[in-house]
Parts: C-alpha cells; sequence; structure tokens
C-alpha cells in the first residue's frame, strides 16, 4: 500500500490500494469456492463414493450451484430470537476471517499492509472470530446452538495459548514480528525452512556445544509445527475437533437455527479461516514463497509456490476430516490444556536459551 | 497540531498507511455479508408460519427458556485463558529482542515463568484441568 | 490533518459507547458497545504510534476478559430489572467517585502541560521508530530495567490463577474420570487372569 501511494501520490494511490484488496479478496473466495469443492471430493474419494459431480467437469462448479441455491431459499429467524444479534453475529464471522487477510504477504514484495507487529495482529483478528459464533449461539435462543456456542467458546480459547507459544518459538528464531521477515528468514532451501531446520543446524557447522543446540531446537520446531498444524484445526472447529457442530449430538451446534445467505456467511468464513491458517503454516514453517531448493525472487512465481503449498496443506486438512475419528469433549480439553500447553511451554523455555546464550542462527 | 496545548505524540504516514488496507478489507467483509443477505431478501421467498419459526426442538415443543446457567467450569477455563494469554503478551517483546539482552533478560522471564508454572502445577493437582 | 480527524472521530466513537454501555437495557448490548470502545481505544494506540500496546488491547481485552463479560452476562440468569432497582439509591456514591476520577484526571493532565517534559530527563525516552519499533523499545526495557514490576506483575498473575480456582473449583462427587495413562500402561499381565474355577464355585473378581 505504502509503495502504491509513493508511486502514485495519495489519491489514486489509495485507490489502487482498494483496486488490489478487491483482487486480492475475489481470489481468496475463488480459492474458498474451490477448495470446498476438493474438500468434498478428497473425502468422497477416501469413502470410496464420486462425490460433486454433476455440475460443470468432475463437478468443479458445485460450489457455485450451492452459492445459487444458498441465495434462493428463506431466511428464517425464530421467534424467540434477539433479531439484531442473530443478523449481526455471521457478518461478525466473515469480517474477522477477512481483516487477518490484510497483512499476509503472498510473494516477494506483495504484501497490503506491511505492519511491524503482522503476527500480534494476525493473533488479535483471530481471538475475534469466537463471538460470531457466541453471539450466534446465543441469539439463536435454542438449546442446540446454545450448547455448541458455550462449547465452541470454551475450545477456541483453549487451543489459542498453545498457538501462541508455539508462534513464540518462532518469533524467538526469527527475531522479528514482521511476516515477510519471516518467510526472508527461510529463504535458503528447504533445510532452513523452519518444519525441518534440523537439517540447516547439521549444516551450519559452528562449534559442537552450538550445533547440538541448534539440532534440538530444529527438531523442537518440527515439533512445534505440528502442534500448530494440530491446534489450527481446533481453532477452526475441523474435524476431528469439531466438536461445537457434531451433528451426532448437537445437530449443526450454533448454526442450527441458521439458514439461506446467514448460513453461508458462516460457512464462508469458516472456510476462509480454514485457508488462511494453511497459508499460516506454510509462511511460519514451509518457507513461505521459497522453493525447496532455494530463494524466489519473481512475485509471480513466488506467488504460484506459496498457492500450492496452501493446496497442500489444505490436502491435510481434508485428509484428517475423512480418517480421524471425532474426539470427546473432554479429551480435546485435556489435549489442549494438559499436553499442549506444558509441552510448548518447556519449548519455548529451551528455544530461548539457545537464542539467549547461543545468540541464535543469524 | 502545534495550537493544542499538549502536543499530541502521533505516529508518522508511514506507519499510518500500513493500517488502511485493514479498513478497507473490513469494508469488502461487510459489503459481503450486506450484499448476501439483501440478495436474499430481492430473490427468496418469504412464508412464515409458527411452526417453521419456533426453535429447534427433536420432535416436540421447546419445554422452557434456552438460556439456562451452566457448568462454572466454563467460566473457570475462561479466566484460566485470560491469565496465559497475558503471559503470552509478555513473551511477544522477549522473543524479538533476546539477542540483545542476552542471559540476564533470559533468567528474568525465566523465573517470571517459574512462577506461573507452579501456579500452573497447583491447578493440575487440584484438578482444574479435569472435565468431568 | 487526517490524523487529527481520525483522533476525534475514533474518541468520539469511543465516548458514546461509554455512554451507551451504561444506558444500555439489553446487558448484551452492553457488552458489545465495550467491545467497540476497546477497538477504538486500540485505534487510538495505532494513531499515537504504540502498535504493540493497540494489539495487546485487543488480544487481551477482546479477545479474552470479554469473552469472560459476554459469558457471564449472557449465560448468568441474573434478572437485570431488579439490579436496575437500586440505581438511585447509589447514584450518589457513583456521582462521587467519578468526580473524584475527574478531578484526579484533571490534576493530572495540568501537571503534564505544566511540566512541558524534556525528553532528556525521562529515565527511558521512547525511541524514534526508524530506531526500534514500538515492541522492541519496550522489550529492551521491560525485562532489564523495570525487571521487579515485570516480577510483580507475574505475582499478580499467580495469585488470579490461584483465586480463581480456590473461588469457583467445586468437584461433583461421582464423577468417573478417564485415566488415559493408566489406561495406557494397561498390559495383558494387568487385564487378563486365567482361572480355573471348580463347578458351581464362581470366581470373585
Amino acid at each position: 500500500m505504502k509503495a502504491l501511494i509513493d508511486a502514485l501520490g495519495p489519491l489514486w494511490g489509495s485507490l489502487a490500494g482498494i483496486g488490489l484488496s478487491l483482487v486480492y479478496m475475489v481470489v481468496v473466495l475463488l480459492t474458498v469456492a474451490f477448495i470446498l469443492w476438493f474438500d468434498r471430493k478428497v473425502w468422497a474419494a477416501v469413502q470410496m463414493r464420486k462425490g460433486p459431480n454433476m455440475v460443470g467437469p468432475v463437478g468443479i462448479l458445485q460450489s457455485f450451484a450451492d452459492f445459487i441455491k444458498f441465495v434462493l431459499k428463506e431466511i428464517v429467524v425464530p421467534s424467540g430470537a434477539n433479531k439484531t444479534i442473530f443478523v449481526i453475529a455471521p457478518i461478525i464471522t466473515v469480517v474477522t476471517s477477512f481483516l487477518t487477510w490484510a497483512v499476509l504477504p503472498v510473494a516477494p514484495g506483495w504484501v497490503l499492509s506491511d505492519m511491524n507487529v503482522g503476527i500480534l495482529y494476525i493473533l488479535a483478528v483471530s481471538s475475534l472470530g469466537v463471538y460470531g459464533i457466541i453471539m450466534g449461539g446465543w441469539a439463536s435462543n435454542s438449546k442446540y446452538p446454545f450448547l455448541g456456542a458455550l462449547r465452541s467458546a470454551a475450545q477456541m480459547v483453549s487451543y489459542e495459548v498453545s498457538i501462541g507459544f508455539v508462534i513464540v518459538c518462532v518469533l524467538l528464531v526469527v527475531g522479528s514480528l514482521n511476516l515477510t521477515d519471516i518467510v526472508n528468514h527461510q529463504k535458503a532451501g528447504i533445510w532452513d525452512w523452519n518444519a525441518f531446520a534440523f537439517i540447516g543446524a547439521l549444516m551450519h557447522g559452528g562449534s559442537p556445544a552450538k550445533m547440538g543446540m541448534a539440532f534440538v531446537v530444529g527438531l523442537i520446531l518440527f515439533a512445534m509445527s505440528v502442534v500448530f498444524f494440530i491446534s489450527a484445526l481446533a481453532e477452526t472447529n475441523r474435524p476431528p475437533f469439531d466438536l461445537p457442530e457434531a451433528e451426532s449430538e448437537l445437530v449443526a451446534g450454533y448454526q442450527v437455527e441458521y439458514s439461506a445467505t446467514l448460513y453461508l456467511l458462516f460457512m464462508m468464513g469458516e472456510y476462509v479461516n480454514i485457508v488462511f491458517m494453511c497459508a499460516m503454516i506454510s509462511i511460519l514453517f514451509l518457507g513461505g514463497w521459497n522453493l525447496p531448493w532455494g530463494e524466489v525472487t519473481n512475485p509471480f512465481l513466488g506467488f504460484l509456490v506459496l498457492y500450492v503449498k496452501i493446496w497442500a496443506m489444505f490436502f491435510m486438512f481434508a485428509m484428517v476430516k475423512a480418517i480421524v475419528p471425532r474426539y470427546r469433549y473432554d479429551q480435546l480439553m485435556r489435549i489442549g490444556w494438559k499436553i499442549f500447553l506444558p509441552t510448548t511451554l518447556v519449548c519455548v523455555a529451551i528455544v530461548g536459551a539457545y537464542v539467549a546464550f547461543f545468540g541464535g542462527n543469524a | 497540531m502545534a495550537e493544542l496545548p499538549v502536543t499530541l505524540g502521533m505516529a508518522n504516514n508511514a506507519l499510518l498507511l500500513e493500517y488502511l488496507p485493514v479498513l478497507v478489507f473490513g469494508g469488502i467483509g461487510l459489503l459481503i455479508g450486506v450484499v448476501f443477505m439483501l440478495a436474499n431478501w430481492v430473490f427468496a421467498p418469504s412464508s412464515p408460519d409458527p411452526e417453521k419459526m419456533s426453535a429447534y426442538e427433536c420432535g416436540f415443543n421447546a419445554f422452557d427458556d434456552a438460556r439456562m446457567k451452566f457448568d462454572v467450569r466454563f467460566y473457570l477455563v475462561s479466566i484460566l485463558f485470560i491469565i496465559f494469554d497475558l503471559e503470552v503478551a509478555f513473551l511477544f517483546p522477549w522473543s524479538i529482542v533476546l539477542k540483545d539482552l542476552g542471559a540476564f533478560g533470559y533468567i528474568s522471564m525465566m523465573v517470571f515463568l517459574g512462577v506461573l508454572t507452579i501456579g500452573f502445577i497447583y491447578e493440575w493437582k487440584k484438578g482444574a484441568l479435569e472435565w468431568e | 490533518m487526517l490524523q487529527i480527524a481520525a483522533f476525534y472521530i475514533l474518541a468520539a466513537v469511543a465516548l458514546i459507547s461509554a455512554i451507551m454501555v451504561v444506558s444500555a437495557k439489553n446487558p448484551v448490548h452492553s457488552v458489545m458497545f465495550l467491545i467497540t470502545i476497546f477497538v477504538t481505544t486500540s485505534g487510538l494506540f495505532v494513531l499515537a504510534g504504540a502498535e504493540y500496546l493497540a494489539m495487546l488491547l485487543i488480544v487481551v481485552y477482546v479477545g479474552a476478559v470479554a469473552v469472560l463479560f459476554l459469558f457471564v452476562v449472557m449465560m448468568l440468569d441474573i434478572d437485570f430489572v431488579e439490579l436496575k432497582q437500586g440505581f438511585m439509591r447509589y447514584a450518589p456514591f457513583g456521582a462521587l467517585v467519578a468526580l473524584v476520577l475527574f478531578a484526579m484526571f484533571v490534576l493530572v493532565a495540568s501537571a503534564v502541560v505544566e511540566a512541558k517534559v524534556d525528553p532528556h530527563v525521562l529515565a527511558s525516552p521512547t525511541p524514534a521508530l526508524d530506531v526500534a519499533n514500538n515492541t522492541q523499545a519496550i522489550g529492551r526495557i521491560l525485562y532489564t530495567d523495570y525487571i521487579l514490576f515485570f516480577q510483580l506483575a507475574g505475582m499478580v498473575l499467580f495469585v488470579a490463577m490461584i483465586g480463581a480456582i480456590v473461588l469457583t473449583l467445586r468437584h461433583k462427587p461421582y464423577v468417573k474420570r478417564q485415566n488415559v495413562g493408566k489406561q495406557v500402561a494397561r498390559t495383558r499381565k494387568t487385564g487378563v487372569e486365567n482361572t480355573k474355577p471348580k463347578i458351581g464355585e464362581g470366581v470373585s473378581l
């Protein structure tokens, strides 16, 4: 945005920035449309079904047909509901899910909002996502949505703590809150990607003590990437942590009373968040837009690489949904508070020791 | 700005410009939400009847109000979350300057975390982390 | 110029929301307005260049504290009409508190104007943004120069943690819990027993 305004002057620069943001969002929404189709296809393939296959070649336009159907259905607002909050809740979900994208760098030099505190901003905005769910569940004035909202709130806050600790581990190694800096830290090649830094630790050399410590830190970062992936599943209410909308006990959780476009907004917000989490994993742990064998400087190629990584991560999300059975609620809380929280806390201490006493990688 | 009695320490433009896209993205989200609802209002039928408008139950009429008292455990989770969230908040500035702070900064933070770890162990032993 | 405009808009929204918090009929709406205050205040922090504080305000207050408030007002079955009955009785006391707070703000504000703080006398002046950003500036002094306050904050959090547990933790009797460690440690030896009971005697477990 700043570069645009420097180049084109305040008025045209701002307009160009707004236009770019629109293009950005259209790309995200189209991605979500196809990723929804992809999700259903993967799920169907695991269960040896065909999945959506009627609209367009191999059903690829299914999401658009669904969209038209959502628009043509009636919005039913329950008579006991708190109408204002009932309508505002899905809008809050969509707005917060869009807001996070503003700081995401998509290619070298392509970032709309290059904040110094990018990661904190993402943490702040994603912590707002819980409001849409609580408000939607409460405003419906119905039992299943109410229970779903409660569960979802407790679940999301439990996993946010471990996500925070995991991010601190990455920041310790990188030393900046800026997302572009985090990607640039991993530009040398796959051995420097945060998830595989233990390979790089052996290649960079140094004194045996430092090398050993770097290797341990690398292994920790790999474990942290797994913890982040699992916490991301819980944060976005994806199976196996989809307790808020567990259809076998809560019908559809907080969304029971929602229909037509209001429901569509909830679902869209959820999938936009999921795609964002895939992008975050790619940027924090998998080198962002860099290729496994080296740095990428061409923005178009960089965007393509990041895009492929996002789809690959989403494939993991879809496979987990297809093959892992749902957790029980007490088990879910146990993993969050008794396993992830202490583990990540100890890891922060170890990575901190490495940075404080050996000066880190850089 | 000079005529104000106290100089408002305003940030420079370069920093604030980075926050402009945030407004734009929020606006786009809001726009999409409203447009979707309006589209529905234009295209979709609307034929309310009391049965359709009633809250969902498994085949019978709702007994009483859905907003009930519930387990205090949810509050406890929420309070514990606030505490750990603050702990994470303290870690962020530490994590990016630790290289400059060196051993003293590290030990300072470990004491801080140690105190909270004692609290965490207390929680664990008391069974506050158990879900029943 | 735009910054001044943004400042006044944000400040006005924050003040109006503050009035709405106390005057709204529905407590859930009150919490919504409270969230509006937090968000606009964080906007003010950004205007002042304090990015870290702005984000922290949202992470901690909107993301955690307001969620707890929302929990309480949504789920607790308090009759808020009845609570409002006592409004007139406590109004003088409330006014007194407001007056004291206002006097304090006036005193502090006038002191700042009088003193014309010289940046060189400050113990740790805020560095320019191109030298160190807000987060780094805080990090450089908080954990070393201000270690006492930092550790005190830790103590406060510790007390809060203990207090929350002491006040709210009630164990229900007769709840069977899963002990994962015990389940995993179970082997064939501890789980299976071969016996040869005589006919008509059965086995006692």
